[in-house]
């Protein structure tokens, strides 16, 4: 079980947390004539990378603030954890 | 009554205490203290089981956790406990156990037959000997082969022990209380270390209970028993025995397993059986000690032949002789701790030693004592088969190749000794990468992956000095990262007899001229020539070689034969051990019962369960409850023998007739608020909701980002910026989850906060015609009239002084409100709308009736956004806006979405008006076409129509629209019933929806 760092609460035992996938998926935005490739890889296509990730997790019972997790998807290792507001370029 | 082979002046178990227990039906004495091992072996019982494979007899080979061989099943209370090994089960009065895998019994088992025919069992025998006929496989071998196959049965009945977990947090774990747990333990706990010492048996102390040494001018028993009452005592330690840490897992999280009273005749009422510890370790310290070696010779599986370690533990912890003329059978120094202590009990052991001229201080000792040692000498083959009953032994040449003077001894037991094996499994499973020991024969530990370090003999340090140092040491530096206390504990003098050098000699060739089965693996029935079968079939990979042979599998782990095993592949393979490399590590490193795992989570305690305030009227007034998500909500209210088809339809009417009261607490709530909620809303939902006026509600429905209905429900503007969001009970969750991911990550800018409100409000949903005359009863003071409060209006209202909120929805289809109160004034609103209620024949009504109501009106539900179904499949396209873009808008126009054909909902009636058309029914054209039967869609809700009384579905099928009139056939091949239908719209009562704006 991992020890995911919350910038909101500490460090806290995974089974608070909800995975959420991909933190670097950006959502079209609302109005925007897109292609369909373009929705389709938006919607539906994730790179599963072995190494660095950068992933989504909700502190559901805690704090419910999604946060962003720099993991390594091999190891494990988790290098920093941010605030949702943060690494938004 | 005596024993033959229990000693009168040594050993740990309380003679004071006597305690009986049956093995296979037969009555046996042993002390508290015993395992069941050494209370069978006291009383000169060897054979205990069959092996897996061959069916050879089974006796102790081993004196914990290493034991591959007696694994019996427990029974209690008339409950089974499969994969107990006897050597870590200790007894207690009424205990009862028995062999597994023999039939009909341990001394006679027919599976034996296996041993002689075992040319059709090779390795990987189930991949080639049961393949022909293919239509056998099924009905013959495969039952032939479970029948003989496995240890124990588990039991069918539900387990009534009680199992906890817990959490807990800690500076430093160390697993095992032998010399170097000890002392990292005590120099850590010194230095103000938050300290955990975990010891899977039940006494502490590890080798320090059976070995002849010094520490701080004490014997080791000592100084063990000193170290860890004073752990004891301190606050900062938390010692556990009878646990074993049995799994390693990411970010330093350690799961240990606690055996509390597994050793007891009867669990207190709330004494749990086993308790599972997950523990989160600052540092780990690795103290799991080493296991002895098997030596590889001929039928090295017959009971009677064990490691040397055990039977000096059998002497000095239990006072127990594991035979009176024993043979050892050494290439180091351990087996002569083991001559010297059956030596001074009064039995005279002859030594075998591998090796040519070895000298230590023990050997001397040995020699003085007048024990007899042969040097260069092997057992070629013990004889005997349910026992040891003597030994072939042999001269073997300095290469040690050739054997000579091949001689028949007679014995009773055979001590091996083939030097130790560190335990690294728990480092293996942190990541650690293991390196080769040339020195030792074995992997240690490499570089740490996590935080942990393995310390003594785990870590390949055989001499105590060195463990000692070591681990005092480790115990300080690793303490002092944590807490700085700088606190440094001296460290003991320690006096030791034994050397550490080994002869690399592990595996007895063959004399010429015979066959004698060599086992490695001692649990799986593995021998030497079932690995040499396999690298000539051509295996390489080791991990290929342990599925093909299943060497070091099952609940053994290869704890005594990984290592042969290695050694074997690699003299094949002209390699080196650390080239061939060892399989992997996998947690658990002993079984854990599935009970431990689970704990408290079972039966209605897997998931919360959640009642609404009016729960206890419900439970009063007969109402028969059902689980919905976490809710238990009332099904029907039974009145006398009616049946849950007829009190659905009897509540249903009157919901149609009079009016009736539901409870509908459990919808969720959320509240949205802020000045851009609106906007928000307007893009969660499908439909516009700039405009939605202070004061109304409106019905919406939300997306996925791939077009799928996400969830259903009304939202009403109690105010400028604040509304009052309802979502179906099973999504609550999710919804509350996917609007914060869109506030927090995608939209940022929108001003907006959501929280759940479920718990805050108790709702009632009245409906029926006579509703609002029940209203205008209930709130007096209040506008009720349909021009004041019209359909989709709001108001707030007072209920006898109770604040409540009335919504003017309607999910039945009648007319219909829904009130809300706090919930803690829900019992009190409830029983007033009854009482009040009653002039109006007012009926509760639950689930049941509330689904026949909701069908029948058309009225889409969880059974049809499935997760499948986009707005159109469920005619909710007139929702979606054309004008404003939201979530999952650009997926509706996806080809599939689009595509004339769509599904679409209707409703389906069978023609002869009678039959029920079982959900999850097929609706085809022709009932009799080839299969598969090309289906146009699936009904996915019935109900008995109160309206028509006849039975009415929802079905989702091809071009629905365009089937309405159309006779076709609905099959259920589960219910084996095939009915020919009518497809009529899906709005069957009421389609222009006249009754909800009355």
């Amino acid at each position: 079980m991992l020890y995911i760092f919350c910038p909101h609460c500490g460090s806290r035992s995974q089974n608070e947390f909800a995975y959420g996938g991909d933190a670097t998926v950006k959502r079209p935005e609302l109005n925007k004539e897109i292609s369909d490739q373009e929705w389709n890889n938006f919607v539906y296509l994730r790179k599963s990378p072995r190494g660095k990730h950068l992933e989504l997790w909700h502190h559901i019972s805690g704090c419910r603030q999604w946060i962003k997790v720099e993991r390594d998807t091999s190891t494990h290792e988790i290098f920093k954890t941010y605030k949702a507001e943060e690494l938004t370029e | 009554m005596s024993q033959d082979f229990r000693l009168d002046n040594i050993g740990m178990v309380n003679r004071n205490k006597k305690i009986s227990f049956t093995f296979n039906g037969k009555k046996y004495f042993g002390y508290e203290g015993d395992t069941i091992a050494s209370a069978l072996i006291a009383n000169g019982v060897h054979l205990v089981g069959r092996s897996f494979k061959y069916h050879r007899p089974r006796g102790f080979f081993g004196v914990g956790v290493d034991e591959p061989y007696a694994i019996l099943q427990l029974e209690r209370n008339n409950e089974r406990d499969p994969n107990i090994r006897a050597t870590e089960q200790e007894i207690f009065d009424g205990l009862e156990v028995k062999s597994v895998n023999c039939w009909p019994s341990v001394n006679f088992d027919i599976g034996a037959i296996n041993n002689f025919l075992r040319m059709f069992f090779p390795a990987g025998f189930y991949y080639k000997t049961f393949m022909w006929p293919p239509s056998f496989w099924y009905k013959i071998y495969e039952p032939f082969i479970r029948m003989a196959a496995g240890f124990g049965e588990a039991s069918i009945k539900h387990d009534k022990e009680r199992y906890e977990h817990k959490y807990e947090y800690c500076d430093l774990l160390i697993t095992g209380s032998g010399p170097s747990g000890l002392a990292s333990a005590y120099a850590a706990a010194k230095n103000g270390a938050r300290v955990i010492l975990a010891e899977d048996k039940p006494r502490y102390g590890g080798s320090l209970l059976t070995s002849d040494v010094n520490i701080g001018n004490q014997t080791g028993t000592e100084w063990s028993e000193k170290i860890i009452t004073e752990l004891k005592s301190m606050s900062n330690v938390i010692v556990k025995n009878r646990s074993q840490v049995f799994g390693y897992y990411d970010h330093n999280m350690l799961v240990m397993s606690e055996r509390i009273s597994d050793h007891l005749p009867k669990t207190q009422k709330y004494l749990p059986k086993q308790r599972l510890w997950y523990i989160r370790a600052k540092e780990v310290l690795i103290s799991s000690g080493s296991i002895e070696r098997p030596l590889v010779f001929g039928n090295n599986d017959t009971p009677g032949v064990m490691l040397s370690s055990a039977a000096k533990e059998y002497m000095k912890v239990y006072g127990v002789l594991v035979g009176k003329k024993p043979l050892i059978f050494t290439n180091n120094d351990s087996g002569y701790e083991t001559a010297i202590e059956f030596k001074k009990n009064g039995v005279n052991p002859l030594i075998l030693d591998t090796r040519k001229e070895p000298s230590s201080d023990i050997i001397t000792e040995a020699k003085n004592l007048g024990i007899e040692i042969k040097y260069s000498y092997v057992v070629v083959a013990a004889k005997g088969y349910k026992k040891v009953k003597s030994a072939d032994i042999a001269k073997i040449s300095e290469n040690k190749k050739d054997l000579s003077n091949i001689e028949n001894i007679e014995c009773d037991c055979i001590c091996v000794s083939g030097f130790w094996t560190p335990s690294i499994h728990l480092a293996s499973q942190s990541g650690n990468k293991s390196e080769f020991n040339e020195k030792i024969d074995a992997f240690v530990p490499k570089k740490s992956k996590q935080k942990e370090n393995t310390i003594g003999s785990a870590n390949g340090k055989f001499t105590l000095e060195e463990t000692i140092n070591e681990a005092f040491d480790k115990g300080y530096e690793v303490s002092n990262k944590i807490t700085e206390n700088n606190n440094k504990v001296s460290i003991p003098t320690v006096v030791e007899k034994k050397s550490s050098e080994h002869d690399k000699f592990w595996c007895v060739p063959l004399p010429k001229g015979k066959s004698y089965k060599r086992f490695l693996d001692f649990q799986n029935d593995v021998a030497v020539t079932d690995i040499e079968l396999a690298l000539r079939e051509g295996f390489r990979s080791i991990e290929h070689v342990k599925r093909y042979t299943t060497l070091g599998m099952a609940t053994d782990q290869g704890k005594t034969s990984n290592l042969n095993g290695l050694q074997l592949v690699s003299d094949i393979e002209n390699k080196v051990v650390p080239q061939v490399g060892h399989t992997t590590f996998r947690p658990p490193y002993t079984p854990v019962s599935i009970g431990a795992i689970v704990g408290r989570e079972v039966g209605k305690h897997s998931k919360p369960t959640r009642k609404s305030p009016m729960h206890e009227w419900h439970k009063k007034n007969n109402a028969v409850f059902v689980d919905a998500g976490v809710w238990l909500r009332p099904r029907y209210y039974k009145q006398g023998n009616e049946t849950l088809f007829e009190a659905s339809k009897r509540e249903a009417k009157n919901v149609r007739k009079n009016v009736g009261v539901c409870d509908v607490t459990t919808l969720g709530k959320i509240d949205v608020k802020g000045p851009d909620a609106a906007e928000f809303l307007n893009r969660v939902y499908t439909n516009a909701w700039l405009k939605l006026p202070v004061g109304k509600a409106r019905y919406g429905v939300m997306l996925r980002e791939d077009g799928i209905v996400m969830d259903d429900g009304t939202t009403t503007r109690i105010s400028e910026n604040h509304y009052h969001m309802t979502t179906t009970t099973a999504q609550a969750a999710n919804v509350l989850s996917h609007l914060e991911y869109y506030l927090q990550l995608v939209w940022p800018e929108l001003n907006v906060n959501v929280v759940s409100t479920t718990e805050q409000w108790a709702g009632a949903a009245i409906a029926g015609p006579n509703s609002r005359a029940l209203l205008m009863k209930l709130f007096p003071n209040t506008n009720v009239s349909n021009e004041d409060l019209p359909f989709m209006g709001y108001k707030e209202a007072d209920l006898f002084g109770i604040p409540a909120k009335i919504y003017r929805i309607s999910f039945s289809g009648e007319l219909a409100y829904e009130v809300n109160v706090e919930s803690d004034y829900g019992n009190f609103m409830w029983e007033k709308i009854i009482e009040v209620g009653k002039e109006f024949q007012i009926q509760p009504y639950g689930t049941e009736a509330l689904s026949t109501l909701r069908i029948e009106m058309g009225h889409v539900a969880g059974s049809e956004l499935d997760g499948r179904t986009i707005p159109h499949d469920a005619s909710l396209e007139g929702l979606v806006s054309k004008k404003k873009d939201f979530i999952g808008k650009r997926s509706l126009s996806r080809s599939a979405f689009t595509k004339p054909d769509r599904e679409k909902i209707v409703g389906v009636v069978p023609l002869d008006k009678k039959t029920s058309i079982p959900e999850g029914s097929y609706i085809v054209k022709d009932p009799k076409a080839k299969l598969p039967n090309p289906k146009l869609g699936h009904v996915s809700a019935s109900c008995w129509s109160v309206e028509y009384d006849n039975p009415f579905s929802l079905a989702i099928i091809k071009d629905g629209k365009n089937m309405i009139g159309q006779k076709l056939f609905a099959m259920s091949p589960l219910k084996n019933k095939t009915i020919p239908v009518e497809i009529v719209s899906s709005h069957y009562v009421d389609p222009e929806g006249k009754r909800v704006r009355a």
